[in-house]
């Protein structure tokens, strides 16, 4: 059985989400601050009337923060108690993945990498790494 | 994988479904269970009554909720047998009833709660014991029957022992006028059924959340297009613009329309819990109510459920008295409870009024005494207003005795808290011996609320102007030297007493404001005690939609939420009471000055002092003094009967104390060109007092000696050696009959 994954990059390695997770794709949005939030916060933003919490996804898996110019693009996506937002570097392709293709993360990958990956997809192409949203939006732990 | 329904999932939805309707029904069974105990049943509520326990049993059983449905079908079996016969049910049967319908409800409750063990939901004993009562009712009601056949059959017994069903005539037992109409109302009601349903559809709170925050984006979206057009100078754009314009606000409007509800959703249960309690208690009570159909917002009927609940329960454990009682008391033995809704400005009220005992000033006294919520000395000539307050203080009862229903220490302090969360304020007015009445002021509607928008490090954030009692500015040369510290926490003195500070910077994490500027200082208050926050800047009032933030954020404390301003951009909404109370502000410190009046708060206080006419000397509270100003006579306008003078951009009602008093004026005053004026102000409106002179301000321990009869006098003391008479300050505005001019802007500085 194949599923469908959004996939965007981070330090360009391809990452993703399952399409029926991700509500929508916006450009650069203007946000609001919030003092005392969890380090990988970056603030608020309105989408239509409703307030999205906006998480850097580079700091969120512990990885550099980005040195280019481009803008960072919101992944604006689904969870069991609302809508999140991510910050990507650059937005992919919609890819159709097989069952078949995916195995657990390998334990040699570093944390917090390793724990906020569901599955590993082999593609043609490369590795796409497919993101556990639930566990990625646990942000009580982090300092601010 | 696309997520095609599951058998599971539909079963959940259906068990869902069955929830609110069958929830909807014991309601309505409820109430009409109540009109046959009261003997004002028509024929159509049996009919009712049998149908809604029938449509439980039926969607049970389809979903194979096999125990729900063995009970609603021992209660059916029941209704049947007596809708069939068109007979009322008994004193007996009614109780037994009621019991069978707190069941439903209680399983039908935990299906809500764990529909994954839907199916299973053991019947408890209890459950056992109602099903047990109602097959024994049935059973005897059909003995009895039988008997009544035995006589008219003479020994032709035994034939309907088995089936007493199938006989023809109606045994004559309590018959309802009307016996054989009763295929034609089932007809009616199925129809008037089918009406209901075509005019009202049901939708979930969710879906009305969405649109409302549509609505709201869509408003914004339409002022930047309005501002764009004006620019284009594009006639047909600009008629565009305009109905746009138009079409957005109505629709925002009737948006705002579908949140609404009518207060007697929360009231009907009323009726219920008043019988069960007046039962248990063995007081007869009526309950009236008025103005049920009043709409409020949904949330907001929700918030005041269980506040209203509780003062109903409170009315009738404590403000009816016994029919013993009031009999000795000339009173009818039967109590009233009455509930009454309107609409009053911005504001829906709810009154809860008994016509009980009233509020015993002197338990209340002793009892706030005994707790050490109040010191005797304050006890002593607290006014009525101020002892009714009371009752909400934390851990206060004058129950003698814990009931189950009441007494426990808890309660009212939580009505107060629950009520004034959502914006709303709750007021207890008592005739001794005659009434009480409880008076919830509630606003429209929750999700708007006014909001002060204040800066730090750049960021807006907005602060509710519930808790904000005035705004203070302290100029840059001032600056430095205004806040002192004693062991490194900052206190400023505001009017001679001191307040405690916080800086909102820090609060927030952010690095100190080093500008060295005028300092902006918020007095906000909280559990009757004041405390001040510096702020960057302080910006505009403005009224803002609440929205909730994220679970990701549940951490994050100093916010209460957020919302959207009006050029799109996000801002936090700041949990100032929840920083002052993490910073220890609240425990002790600063009291709320209690009110304008009052004997106990005047004693051992600041006063200002001033003269009257000649050589007359008064003494004014100085929290009722805003500020003190010398006017220029020439500056003096008229406005209907009061002078006026314009002052910080508004218009300040002068008021003569010395003929509101009726004092001869000293004559000289006004030749120096100048008349001193003291500003006061009261509910966001301001007055300025005119007296012919400023004398000193001075710290007053003097027992007053209350005087009667005298409009706009507290009482009297001798000061400064003097006989000093107190104001009363808003007494006097009302008596001088001064109409007063709101200011939108912040008034006090």
């Amino acid at each position: 059985m194949s599923k469908q994954v959004c996939t965007f990059y981070l330090e360009n390695q391809i990452y993703g989400l399952y399409v029926l997770q991700v509500r929508e794709v916006l450009r650069y949005q203007e946000l609001t601050a919030i003092p005392l939030a969890p380090g990988p916060v970056r603030g608020l933003l309105n989408l239509r009337g409703s307030i999205v919490t906006t998480v850097d996804l580079r700091r969120r898996l512990g990885l550099p923060p980005n040195e280019s110019d481009e803008p960072a693009t919101n992944v604006v996506a689904q969870t069991a108690t609302g809508l999140v937002s991510l910050l990507v570097d650059r937005i992919g392709d919609v890819v159709e993945v097989e069952a078949d293709d995916m195995e657990p993360p390998p334990g040699a990958l570093p944390e917090p990498i390793r724990s906020l990956i569901a599955n590993v997809c082999k593609l043609p192409t490369g590795l796409l790494l497919i993101l556990n949203l639930e566990r990625a939006m646990e942000l009580d732990a982090f300092p601010t | 994988m696309a997520p095609s329904i599951t058998q599971h999932e539909l079963q959940q939805q259906l068990v869902r479904e069955l929830v609110v309707e069958s929830m909807e029904y014991l309601d309505q069974f409820d109430q009409d269970l109540l009109s046959i105990e009261n003997r004002t049943n028509d024929e159509e509520t049996l009919h009712r009554i049998f149908r809604a326990i029938h449509t439980i049993k039926g969607s049970s059983g389809c979903l194979g909720l096999r125990e729900l449905e063995r009970m609603a079908h021992a209660g059916e079996n029941l209704l049947s047998w007596h809708r069939d016969r068109a007979m009322t049910p008994g004193a007996e049967t009614v109780r037994a009833l009621f019991r069978f319908c707190d069941a439903l409800r209680g399983l039908i409750r935990q299906l809500s709660n764990t529909p994954e063990a839907a199916q299973n939901v053991p019947l408890t004993a209890e459950h056992q014991q109602i099903l047990a009562d109602l097959n024994s009712l049935h059973q005897a009601l059909k003995q009895e029957q039988l008997g009544t056949f035995k006589e008219s059959a003479g020994g032709s017994y035994g034939l309907f022992a088995d089936d007493p069903a199938p006989q023809p005539a109606p045994p004559v037992a309590r018959a309802t006028p009307v016996a054989s109409g009763s295929d034609e109302p089932t007809a009616k009601s199925g129809v008037e059924a089918a009406v209901a349903s075509d005019v009202a559809i049901r939708v979930a709170v969710s879906q009305l959340d969405i649109l409302m925050d549509l609505v709201g984006e869509l408003v914004l979206t339409r002022n930047q297009i309005l501002g764009h057009t004006a620019a284009l100078l594009n006639p047909g754009m600009a008629k565009s613009a305009q109905r746009l314009n138009l079409i957005t606000s109505q629709l925002q409007e009737n948006v705002m329309k579908t949140r609404m509800q009518a207060v007697g959703h929360v009231w009907n249960k009323f009726p219920r819990l008043v019988r069960d309690l007046s039962k248990e208690l063995n007081k007869p009570v009526a309950l009236v109510m008025e103005g049920s159909d009043t709409e409020i917002d949904r949330t907001l009927l929700e918030a005041i459920k269980d506040p209203l609940t509780h003062i109903v329960r409170n009315s009738i454990d404590h403000g009816i008295e016994s029919p013993e009682r009031r009999r000795a008391a000339q009173k009818t033995p039967q109590g009233e409870i009455k509930l009454r809704a309107f609409h009053d400005g911005g504001l829906v009220v709810i009154e809860v009024s008994d016509d009980g005992g009233g509020i015993d000033r002197e338990r209340v006294l002793r009892k706030a005494i005994e707790r050490g919520l109040i010191s005797p000395d304050q006890a002593n000539g607290m006014p009525d207003r101020e002892v009714c307050g009371l009752i909400f203080a934390p851990g206060f009862s004058t129950a003698e005795s814990v009931t189950n229903l009441s007494g426990r220490g808890v309660g009212m302090d939580v009505v107060k808290s629950n009520v004034e969360r959502i914006g709303g304020a709750v007021v207890v007015e008592s005739e001794p011996g005659r009434s009480t009445t409880v008076r919830l002021k509630i606003p429209l509607t929750l999700a708007i609320i006014p909001a002060l928008l204040i800066l730090a490090g750049g960021n807006r954030y907005a602060i509710s102007q519930a808790s904000l009692v005035e705004l203070v500015r302290i100029d840059e040369e001032k600056a430095a030297s205004a806040i002192e510290h004693i062991r490194g926490c900052p206190l400023y003195r505001l009017r001679g007493q001191l307040l405690p500070l916080l800086y909102l910077r820090e609060q927030l994490g952010l690095s100190p404001d080093a500008t060295g500027n005028a300092l902006l200082l918020l007095v906000l208050e909280a559990e009757g005690r004041q405390f001040g926050m510096i702020v960057d800047d302080i910006l505009d009032t403005e009224e803002i939609v609440v929205k909730p933030l994220g679970q990701e954020l549940k951490s994050l404390s100093v916010c209460a939420g957020a919302t959207i301003l009006g050029d799109g951009r996000v801002a936090l909404i700041l949990d100032v009471l929840g920083m002052a109370r993490r910073a220890g502000l609240l425990e002790d410190g600063r009291k709320k000055p209690a009110a304008e009046a009052g004997f106990a708060a005047v004693a051992d206080t600041e006063v200002l002092l001033v003269h009257i006419g000649a050589n007359r000397q008064v003494a004014v509270h100085l929290d009722s003094v805003a500020r003190l100003e010398e006017i220029a006579l020439d500056r003096i306008e008229w406005s209907g009967n009061s002078e006026v003078v314009q002052y910080r951009d508004s218009i300040l009602p002068l008021i003569a104390v010395g003929s509101v008093l009726g004092v001869p004026p000293a004559g000289d005053a006004r030749e120096s060109g100048k008349i001193p004026v003291v500003v006061y102000s009261h509910e966001g409106a301001q007055y300025g007092l005119v007296v012919d002179r400023i004398v000193d301000i001075v710290r007053c321990a003097a027992a007053i000696s209350p005087c009667a009869n005298r409009p706009g006098i507290l009482g009297s003391a001798v000061i400064a050696k003097r006989v000093t008479d107190f104001l009363d300050v808003p007494a006097l505005v009302s008596v001088s009959g001064v109409v007063s001019y709101k200011s939108n802007s912040w008034g006090l500085f």
